[in-house]
């Protein structure tokens, strides 16, 4: 029972995470129907961002600022460098490709994707940076209830994970941008005739998303503490996935779907096998994209001819 | 008349292009004609001349992946499917050579026997595996098949202490990161591969072979269908296409071809490793394919070439410096217009180099290596090793700067990022490019894949296609 808890709670740290990066992924592909390959590489970025943050700062172990204060502007950070670097995206590869065959596009994003990758790689280096978080924050202070302890750490990212997307949530349906959101997914060029500026609801869309996989990149790296140039592109991977099984285009899907995914993943390394972990994951996912493509949320779209 | 089954205005499609005029334009004509023949001579001549064994590796290199690239063309250059996993096919023909041909288990079966099983097999997994295709579109069938590839990749690293019923210890059958080394060289007809230039011949005529082939295969029935569903899944039904039963055989075509190909490199390579088979392989194929243009088999073997035997410049100093600044040329040439301009953005460049030189050894002293001494050194800044988060600032400050060339569009401002620019560029460059010949060659793929997308979809040799939405 214990382990099942441990089990449940790594699964929803790493759900959460997931979640935030399908958010960006389905946001996207809901208005522009376009596969935001780079999607992944901008949650490195902004995992990066933050590093820099707490290097700057004076490092894990002697910041010059206090933790929490530390902590907040590696967010502010990792969100700021994301979403600058996603609007950026839109703006270079994606915009003149607008009316283009959509294969192009996708080629451009893997394009992106590989830059951004190999840029990191030529910054940063190849090793492995550590958030080093356990000594910034002790990581025995936490919930301790029974046997189940969970660390601070995991609890500030898991309530900030899920702040993050309730603010989503209030943001598309409560405000004007997020009625100009949901209307450009439904249908861009009946939007534009109605006065919505479809250019600036696409940036808004990229800006939001990327800040979402920028604060997703700071939290992989205060709770697994590895930072990496290719870190994004198996997280890009299943947070795809996890917009898939949700339904993509769909944003309580991609929360729905991120957990999932999360919690898949944790059982399947803690119950099955570790070596086997990714392998196990990804044939769920080829399984859920063969029966229902469309997704637990989606609504199968008609094709107009 | 034309045989029942064939279309008139398509039997007399060759005849109604239109003939360049001009001496120019005569050798256009001749050159698009003759392309093969020209390929063969060139390919042939090429071991002769270049000398050398490393010469004739590249050689090899740029066979495999126009081999690699002319058949992903049939899966996304004619029929339209977007496989991300591509890769995987050629690892699985590797790894399958690597299987029966190598102390791995003991089996050493003739080479062409080896090879064909290979072939059928990976075709059959092709059949298996495209079936997807017949119901997923576009973007979910490249996420999917970029899952096949990720499962390869994982088995191929995993599969190698693995505990199986009625044999004892734990067994290994991929070899796990270290892959299988020891793979036996080829021999065909008694006659055994040892050098090289021994494959590269084999290459050649298998690539050969593959263009006559896959050409031919475009002007046949099942080619006019493949590129039917490329262009309209819906009306080709429409028109009675079989469009689920060609997909999944241009699918699983494109596995087979990549499948020899990598029969041929686990024994030029006499060995298999996983990271033979990853992304960033399929990254230089789609940049291949991309470059050449899409759904045309030279373009495809051009690009392949382009891709394969330009980088090898990268690799000694001197040559990349010469690709280096002659790409900075002819970009300058073409950005800044009217080309009088260039009057005023030269000198600009070169004495911002002064300035900024001066400047830093003033400010900053020990940040400058003041050894070094080349030509281009008494003008660019050299930074001391030690000062490498300054160049990756620098480096990062440069893209922006690249990318507000595009952007901006006033003469006066763009000029003047011109010559911030080019600055930045040869400073980053110097202090850090050359040194990292492999980085830098991976990011010019990634850079050269959405510059051509923006500017010229269609490739070198490709035709533009007009989407019906």
């Amino acid at each position: 029972m214990e382990f099942f808890l441990q089990q449940l709670v790594n699964g929803l740290t790493l759900g959460g995470v997931y979640a935030l990066i399908a958010l960006g992924y389905s946001m996207v592909y809901g208005i522009l129907k376009l596969l935001n390959f780079a999607h992944g590489d901008v949650y490195m970025v902004g995992a990066f961002a933050g590093y820099a943050v707490l290097v700057a700062f004076g490092g894990p172990t002697d910041p010059r600022i206090p933790v929490v204060v530390l902590i907040f502007a590696m967010f502010l950070a990792g969100m700021a460098a994301s979403g600058i670097l996603g609007v950026v995206i839109e703006r270079f590869a994606y915009r003149p490709l607008r009316n283009a065959p959509r294969i192009a596009p996708l080629i451009s994003a893997v394009g992106v994707s590989f830059f951004l990758q190999n840029a990191a790689l030529l910054v940063a280096g190849a090793r492995f940076r550590s958030y080093g978080t356990a000594k910034m924050v002790d990581p025995s202070t936490g919930l301790q209830w029974g046997p189940l302890r969970i660390s601070i750490i995991r609890i500030v990212v898991i309530l900030s994970a899920v702040a993050l997307m309730v603010v989503l949530h209030l943001l598309v349906k409560r405000t004007k941008l997020g009625k100009a959101m949901r209307a450009t997914a439904y249908d861009r060029e009946a939007a534009a005739m109605m006065g919505i500026d479809v250019d600036r609801v696409i940036v808004a869309t990229f800006l939001i998303g990327s800040v979402l996989a920028g604060a997703a990149g700071v939290m992989v790296g205060l709770v697994f503490s590895r930072v990496f140039h290719f870190m994004g592109f198996i997280a890009g991977l299943k947070g795809f996935t996890a917009a898939v099984i949700g339904g993509i285009g769909s944003i309580p899907g991609a929360m729905m779907g991120g957990l999932l995914i999360g919690l898949a993943e944790a059982f399947s390394a803690g119950y099955i096998s570790s070596t086997f972990q990714n392998l196990i994951v990804f044939g769920l996912l080829i399984a859920f994209l063969l029966i229902r493509p469309r997704g637990i949320f989606g609504v199968p779209e008609p094709v107009k001819v | 008349m034309p045989e029942i089954g064939t279309d008139r205005w398509v039997a007399e499609f060759e005849s109604r292009r239109v003939r360049r005029e001009g001496p120019w334009g005569r050798l256009v004509d001749w050159t698009s004609r003759h392309w093969l023949g020209l390929f063969v001579v060139a390919a042939v001549v090429y071991p002769f001349v270049i000398g050398g064994d490393f010469g004739i590796r590249v050689g090899v290199n740029a066979l495999l992946l126009a081999m690699l690239a002319i058949g992903l063309n049939v899966v996304v250059g004619y029929t339209g499917l977007l496989d991300l996993g591509y890769v995987a096919y050629y690892g699985l023909g590797a790894y399958g050579y690597a299987f029966l041909a190598s102390e791995q288990f003991g089996i050493h079966l003739p080479t062409l026997l080896v090879v064909g099983v290979v072939a059928l097999a990976v075709f059959g997994i092709g059949l298996v595996l495209g079936q997807p295709a017949r119901r997923l579109v576009g973007d979910y069938l490249a996420i999917l098949t970029l899952f096949f590839l990720q499962v390869f990749v994982e088995l191929a690293l995993n599969l190698d202490r693995l505990d199986l019923p009625f044999v004892d210890g734990p067994v290994s059958i991929t070899g796990g990161p270290n892959g299988i080394a020891g793979v036996d060289p080829m021999e065909i007809f008694g006659f055994r591969f040892g050098q090289v230039r021994d494959y590269y011949f084999l290459l050649l005529v298998l690539v050969v072979l593959l263009i006559v082939g896959v050409t031919n295969l475009a002007r046949s029935r099942t080619g006019i269908g493949w590129r039917a569903i490329r262009e309209d899944t819906l009306a080709a039904e429409h028109m009675t296409i079989p469009s689920g039963r060609l997909k999944v055989l241009a699918y699983a075509f494109g596995a087979a071809v990549a499948a020899v190909s990598g029969t041929v490199f686990a024994a030029v390579q006499l060995g298999v490793f996983p990271q033979n088979f990853t992304v960033a392989l399929l990254i230089v194929v789609y940049a291949a394919l991309v470059l050449g243009g899409e759904g045309s088999v030279p373009g495809a073997l051009v690009g392949a070439l382009i891709i394969a035997m330009v980088p090898e410049l990268l690799r000694t100093p001197a040559g990349a410096r010469l690709l280096f600044y002659g790409g900075l040329a002819v970009a300058a040439l073409t950005l800044v217009k009217p080309r009088r301009r260039l009057l005023v953005v030269v000198p600009g460049i070169v004495a911002t180099g002064l300035a900024v030189r001066s400047l830093v050894t003033a400010l900053w002293p020990d940040l400058v290596d003041v050894e070094a001494a080349g030509m281009v050194d008494r003008w660019v800044v050299r930074f001391v090793p030690s000062a490498d988060v300054v160049v990756s600032v620098l480096f990062i400050v440069t893209i922006a700067v690249v990318l507000g060339i595009v952007a901006v569009r006033r003469r006066g401002a763009k000029d003047a990022l011109v010559v911030v620019g080019v600055y930045l560029l040869v400073l980053v460059w110097e202090n850090r490019l050359v040194e990292e010949p492999s980085i830098t060659r991976q990011l010019l793929f990634g850079a050269l894949l959405v510059v051509l997308m923006v500017a010229r979809p269609h490739g070198l040799l490709g035709r533009p296609r007009v989407e019906v939405v």
